[in-house]
């Protein structure tokens, strides 16, 4: 009890003098993902949209996709470095290769689902491939594509946590950091608080893609 | 029935076309050549995988001719943009492809987006086209597709074809996927339109009945879209052009000639009638007074109201209180109708009336079996 009491004062103590620094933290943790969640997306979409008509190519994408995912997120940041440098690029660059494989495999397997009758209307009424594309398939596919999103979203907050280790944005600084002082008084509470940031950060991010799943998918479809 | 307006459709020609799929040496289609008039409903009819799709696909270039010739009009469709081409030709497809992600509204305001009408225009369209296919706009616009029964889906489906009001109708077995029911009405819905609005419609189906039903002529089609017979339904019915034809006319043959012909067109027999004011005593001494065992009786608008029989107007104190159920046919409905109401009576005949409802005559089986009879024997001396 005495312990837990004394972990919970030195957590809050920790929180409210370190106010402002996390609040940064945080913003930089959750904007980084993001915008490699999206970049992620568009490139996923792309290569999905280019690949899935052809049976080969659709699996060597989510085969290579899958391949990256399976590399150690150590290693893959160590990987960047020569590439990259340190800092924000190389971080961002593994969130977004972390997050390709939901989405290209959600956006093949999607579009391969579309109703061939759907595709067929659509070119008898008179519509282009790009109009097909963009006004029945990608709208078809869009909440699988979202899920795909959500997946990746949750995966990256925690690998980014990692990326501190090629001095990377965000919270990772703060766990790390933490970690690199045990036995210090503030090293538990450093540490711990931007673990459960993340956690947190990670299940608002998801409300909202939830949110934003809802207000974006055709009551038809849902 | 038709006759009446001109026709808004255009005439379809195809020439000499032929399609070969990459990597089969078997043409899917082979030299076919077919003049489809304008104003007319043309059903392509045939055994699954014979083609009849294939070369309904070409006309709107969703299947492009290997070699051949197709007009539209005056016009050559091969020379036409394809995605022009198809946004001038309206194009219904079984379970009726409606997108689920878009309301009625927007699924029947397609086309007339694609071809950038402002957005008004494509309301009143929509409007419009709703109510001609027996949907209340305001009560159907602004659903999903899911929320409408397949019949309903279908009707939309038959509203977004016609969205821009194109000359040409490709239907692919519109109505195979609903009940029978359903499938009858909506056959019949798509006559009344076809009434007013007198569109060239190519229909593909595999069910002959559909084909006669609908079809002002019928291109029953064998392997490779080879045409066994190009002529009206009564023609085909009458005289298949050779032992495959007669084959998918099938036994039904006889039955479905009586659905091309009206009660009008044979002659009605008469049965004693007698007026439901009458006594009892009256209408024992007109059918004693006849050759048959039973009257009709009609109101004072001489209009048939029901039947009596004269075992059960043996002891009867009134008239009212031996009379029967009575179903009528009209002097427009078809022969097979009759037969149905024959079969059903308990007189063995159909009681025809005529204009206001009056009472014409009836129609027996006999008449029925001489009518048959006699198409026959016309059919095999042209």
């Amino acid at each position: 009890m005495t312990s837990n009491n004394s972990l919970w004062s030195a957590l809050w103590t920790y929180v409210s003098t370190h106010y402002p620094q996390l609040l940064f933290d945080s913003y930089q943790h959750v904007s980084a993902v993001v915008q490699s969640v999206v970049i992620a997306t568009v490139i996923g979409v792309v290569i999905g949209v280019l690949t899935y008509r052809n049976a080969l190519a659709a699996n060597l994408a989510t085969t290579t996709s899958s391949v990256i995912l399976t590399v150690p997120a150590f290693a893959l940041l160590g990987l960047l470095i020569p590439l990259f440098g340190l800092g924000v690029i190389p971080s961002v660059t593994a969130l977004v290769l972390y997050s390709l494989l939901p989405i290209i495999r959600n956006t093949i397997v999607g579009l391969n689902a579309v109703d061939p009758a759907l595709t067929d209307a659509a070119r008898g009424i008179g519509m282009s491939r790009f109009t097909t594309l963009t006004r029945v398939e990608l709208r078809l596919v869009w909440p699988a594509i979202l899920s795909a999103m959500r997946l990746s979203t949750q995966m990256s907050m925690g690998v980014l946590a990692i990326a501190a280790y090629v001095k990377g944005p965000g919270l990772g600084n703060l766990i790390f950091a933490g970690l690199a002082r045990v036995g210090s008084p503030t090293a538990l509470p450093m540490a711990l608080t931007g673990t459960l940031l993340v956690v947190i950060l990670a299940l608002v991010l998801d409300v909202v893609l939830v949110l934003i799943g809802r207000l974006t998918t055709s009551k038809g479809i849902r | 029935m038709t006759e009446h307006t001109d026709p808004t459709g255009v005439r379809i020609e195809l020439d000499h076309v032929s399609k070969v799929y990459p990597g089969s040496k078997q043409p899917a289609v082979d030299d076919v050549s077919l003049d489809i008039p304008a104003g007319e409903i043309v059903v392509f009819v045939g055994p699954s995988g014979c083609g009849k799709t294939t070369t309904m696909r070409m006309i709107n270039r969703l299947s492009e001719p290997t070699s051949g010739r197709i007009l539209i009009g005056d016009q050559d469709a091969l020379s036409i943009k394809p995605t022009e081409l198809r946004r001038s030709i309206g194009y219904a497809i079984q379970q009726a492809g409606l997108f689920p992600h878009m309301t009625i509204r927007q699924n029947v305001g397609l086309v007339p987006g694609l071809l950038n009408w402002d957005r008004s225009r494509i309301n009143d369209r929509v409007d419009e086209l709703l109510d001609l296919v027996g949907l209340e706009p305001a009560q159907y616009a602004d659903r999903y597709p899911r929320q409408l029964s397949g019949g309903q889906q279908q009707r939309v489906g038959v509203a977004r074809a016609l969205a821009a009001d194109p000359p040409v109708l490709l239907m692919d077995e519109p109505f195979g996927a609903v009940d029978p029911i359903t499938r009858s009405t909506l056959q019949d819905e798509l006559l009344r339109l076809q009434g007013e609005l007198r569109k060239t419609i190519v229909f593909v189906t595999h069910d002959f009945g559909e084909a006669v039903k609908l079809g002002d002529r019928i291109a029953v089609l064998g392997q490779q879209s080879k045409i066994l017979q190009y002529d009206t339904p009564q023609n085909i019915l009458a005289s298949p052009a050779d032992d495959t034809v007669a084959g998918f006319v099938g036994s039904g043959a006889s039955l479905r000639q009586l659905g091309l012909l009206r009660v009008k067109d044979v002659a009605l027999e008469s049965r004693p009638s007698v007026h439901r004011d009458d006594s009892a005593e009256q209408v024992r001494s007109v059918i004693a007074g006849s050759d048959y065992d039973w009257a009709v009786v009609l109101d004072d608008r001489e209009r048939p109201v029901s039947w009596v029989r004269e075992t059960r107007l043996r002891h009867a104190a009134s008239l009212s209180d031996a009379v029967e159920h009575l179903d009528v046919v009209s002097t427009q409905s078809t022969l097979e109708d009759a037969l149905e109401a024959i079969l059903a009576e308990q007189h063995a005949s159909a009681v025809v009336t005529g204009p206001v409802g009056r009472y014409e005559g009836v129609v027996t089986l006999d008449t029925l079996i001489d009518t048959i009879t006699r198409l026959r024997s016309e059919a095999g001396s042209s």
